[in-house]
């Protein structure tokens, strides 16, 4: 089996970029997400790496070359954060909509204005309507896992989809965590390499990026949703291959304590550790809670969400993002639109908080469980910016 | 470099890349110079185009002029998206994952895709080195939106969004010289070209495609629509704008600058502008302005040449 380090998240996930043997990696520097483009520049120069290295000017042109490469049929890596993900916005778009299996890291972190270079969600919400699978990862291990998931989904010929891994900025990327790196034989075993319908060469011109008139629009956007929707079983499928090979199986969504729960504790990405401290203590004073932790983003897991809250009363959700003026946090608004048609049908409570990088303790979670539970409108337009300085 | 052939009526490639039935004006002089420089570049060529009139005449899904892969992404990024082209085929060929054959990696753009929003994605990628040509077909304006001004329209040219009023006497600034802004990159090749002198574009894009590393052609390309001209002119109104000096036609090799083809006999600049309706509000003033302007342009132009003149015949002989 695989050998266990110790090592920084960033150059794991840069490890397994290399171990997945990609042909090019285009990036730009922006903080938090740095450590992983240079330890691939330096696992280029140094020769372990195979591949082109393209230095660019901005994240734009940044996702700009990565489209170029990946329809040329290379395998194609970049990473991004915050600003640097509104500034490419347009063209991740692109990318999903030209169906090129592209893998991102996005080291979440908040928008400007005010700067902040810390962790939150916000930039990843910028880009939920763009297409792309997109997953949150919990821990180091995870991240390192999905970029050898992403690839095996993301070039499924079934699919061909760019997927971008969400890890939250320096609480994991610039964490040193204790992690099993996975031998290269297992890497081979489960990774086939890319062999793309479609590519640019002359050998068989091909044509991509035409435009549509409003007669033939629709249809090809009808048709990018349900490959998006029909990645689903080849989602699984990766996961469950790559549970067999190296014992550590994923699910969309993973649950914790949630055996007699009344109160779910709802988070995405790193968080889901302290939610699952903080369930802990609360049933240490016989308060029924449990966890919900959301894996898979895009496509959301409709069914797994209802099944996981099936017997809840309350649902707690926790979001890192705000929606101005709309309906809170993006994530309570999936979660409450998936509940909807149920009966009898868990409240749902949202709470926003650790926007850039505020800390959130398990404290905070038992502090807002109990104000969930005395809370009476939990309408959405009533969601509740947790912790701020009045 | 032994490679570069002159092209002729008689030897012009039959093989078309570029397929009749696209959307293109009456008398669009991009268009050919589109199809000339595919017929330069032949068919192992992928070109990464610019959202723009090109773009937009092409391709109506499910229908394609291209004989070529072709890419269309955004706006901003034909030299972005081509640099990844090149990356990719370069490690998948150093990879033994794809036969090795030498590919020409093309960049298309109009002026305001290369002047404006995709000079900063252009500069990256001349600065990165890629094996890549960029065209530019400046047709001095964004045509494809309603002639709405460029960084590349020239001074006193109405578009509309430099309207000639009356506190207005239209485009107010200097045309911006983006060849020259290629050449400061240090690339190996940069050349101006117009449709109107066919053979010589031909052998320009040829040469920017052979050259190893970035190549620049700005190809001046006449628009019978933007610039309120006949369409029957536009190859006169190419050889007017070389021959009255406003767009003289040159190569930078290295650095060394040479007048390719020899300039043609000097004309006044107002033969030029008055066959263009995008002028007829200019006053002689104006039109006198504009003509100290091209001749000051031209001797600053003259000036590089007689230096790169002198440099080489200064060059020890063998």
């Amino acid at each position: 089996m695989g050998k266990r380090v110790g090592m920084e998240v960033s150059i794991a996930i840069a490890e397994a970029a290399c171990q997945a043997n990609v042909d090019v990696v285009a990036a730009y520097p922006i903080t938090p997400q740095t450590h992983i483009v240079e330890h691939l520049s330096e696992l280029v120069a140094d020769g372990h790496l195979d591949a082109e290295f393209v230095p660019v000017e901005s994240e734009h042109s940044a996702m700009s070359v990565c489209i170029g490469s990946s329809a040329a049929g290379a395998r194609t890596f970049t990473s991004t954060s915050s600003q640097g993900l509104a500034l490419m916005n347009e063209v991740v778009y692109i990318a999903s909509s030209l169906r090129l299996p592209i893998v991102m890291v996005v080291a979440n972190r908040s928008l400007s204005a005010p700067l902040s270079i810390w962790n939150d969600h916000s930039d990843a919400m910028s880009v939920r309507d763009t297409g792309w699978i997109q997953v949150f990862m919990e821990n180091g291990q995870e991240a390192y896992d999905h970029v050898f998931w992403a690839y095996r989904v993301g070039e499924d010929r079934r699919v061909l989809t760019p997927v971008m891994i969400h890890i939250d900025g320096f609480i994991l990327s610039h964490m040193v965590e204790s992690l099993e790196l996975v031998d290269d034989e297992i890497v081979k075993k489960y990774l086939p390499p890319f062999e793309p319908i479609h590519r640019l060469h002359p050998d068989k011109p091909v044509t991509m990026g035409a435009f549509a008139l409003p007669e033939l629009y629709t249809e090809a956007k009808k048709a990018q949703d349900e490959a998006l929707k029909a990645s689903w079983p080849v989602i699984l499928q990766g996961w469950k291959e790559w549970g067999d090979l190296t014992g550590r199986y994923y699910r969309p969504v993973e649950t914790y304590n949630l055996d007699g729960a009344e109160v779910a504790l709802v988070t995405m990405g790193s968080m889901g550790e302290t939610a699952c401290e903080a369930a802990d203590r609360m049933r240490a004073q016989g308060k029924r809670v449990g966890v919900v932790k959301i894996r898979l983003w895009r496509p959301f897991p409709f069914q797994e969400i209802r099944k996981a809250l099936q017997g809840v009363k309350v649902a707690v959700v926790f979001d890192r993002c705000i929606s101005f003026g709309g309906q809170g946090g993006p994530v309570a608004s999936e979660v409450r639109a998936a509940l909807y048609g149920e009966s009898p049908r868990p409240r749902v409570v949202n709470f926003i908080g650790g926007l850039a990088g505020r800390d959130v303790s398990p404290g905070d979670f038992q502090n807002m469980v109990q104000e969930a539970l005395s809370r009476e409108d939990d309408r959405q337009e009533n969601y509740k910016i947790y912790g701020v300085r009045e | 470099m032994s490679e570069i052939k002159a092209f002729g009526p008689k030897n012009l490639p039959l093989e078309e890349f570029f397929a009749p039935g696209h959307r293109a004006c009456q008398g669009c002089a991009e268009v050919l110079a589109l199809r000339l420089a595919l017929k330069a570049l032949g068919k192992d060529t992928i070109v990464a185009n610019a959202t723009g009139c090109m773009e937009i005449i092409s391709t109506p899904l499910p229908t394609t002029s291209w004989m070529v892969p072709y890419i269309h992404v955004g706006f901003e990024n034909a030299a972005a998206v081509c640099s990844g082209i090149e990356a990719g085929l370069k490690a998948l060929m150093r990879k033994a994952r794809l036969p090795r054959k030498e590919i020409h990696c093309v960049a298309v753009a109009g002026d305001g895709g290369t002047a404006d929003i995709g000079l900063q994605a252009l500069s990256g990628a001349l600065e990165r080195g890629h094996d890549m040509v960029y065209i530019c077909l400046d047709n001095e304006a964004y045509m494809n939106t309603g002639i709405q001004r460029s960084s590349s329209t020239p001074y006193g040219a109405m578009t509309t969004t430099s309207p000639p009023g009356r506190l207005s006497f239209g485009q107010s600034t200097q045309k911006k010289n983006v060849a020259e802004i290629a050449v400061a990159h240090g690339i190996p090749y940069v050349a101006t070209a117009c449709p109107s002198y066919p053979w010589d574009l031909m052998k320009k894009v040829q040469k920017a495609a052979l050259v190893q590393g970035p190549a620049y052609v700005h190809i001046l390309s006449v628009c019978p629509t933007g610039w309120r001209s006949q369409p029957e002119e536009s190859i006169e109104l190419g050889k007017l704008a070389v021959a009255s000096r406003i767009f003289p036609l040159y190569e930078v090799e290295n650095g060394q600058y040479r007048f390719v083809p020899k300039p043609p006999k000097k004309i006044p600049v107002s033969e030029y502008l008055k066959r263009q309706g995008r002028f007829r509000h200019l006053t002689d003033s104006m039109i006198e302005e504009i003509q100290r302007n091209v001749d000051e342009q031209f001797r600053r132009l003259e000036a590089k040449v007689r230096i790169s003149q002198e440099a080489s015949s200064q060059e020890p002989q063998e």
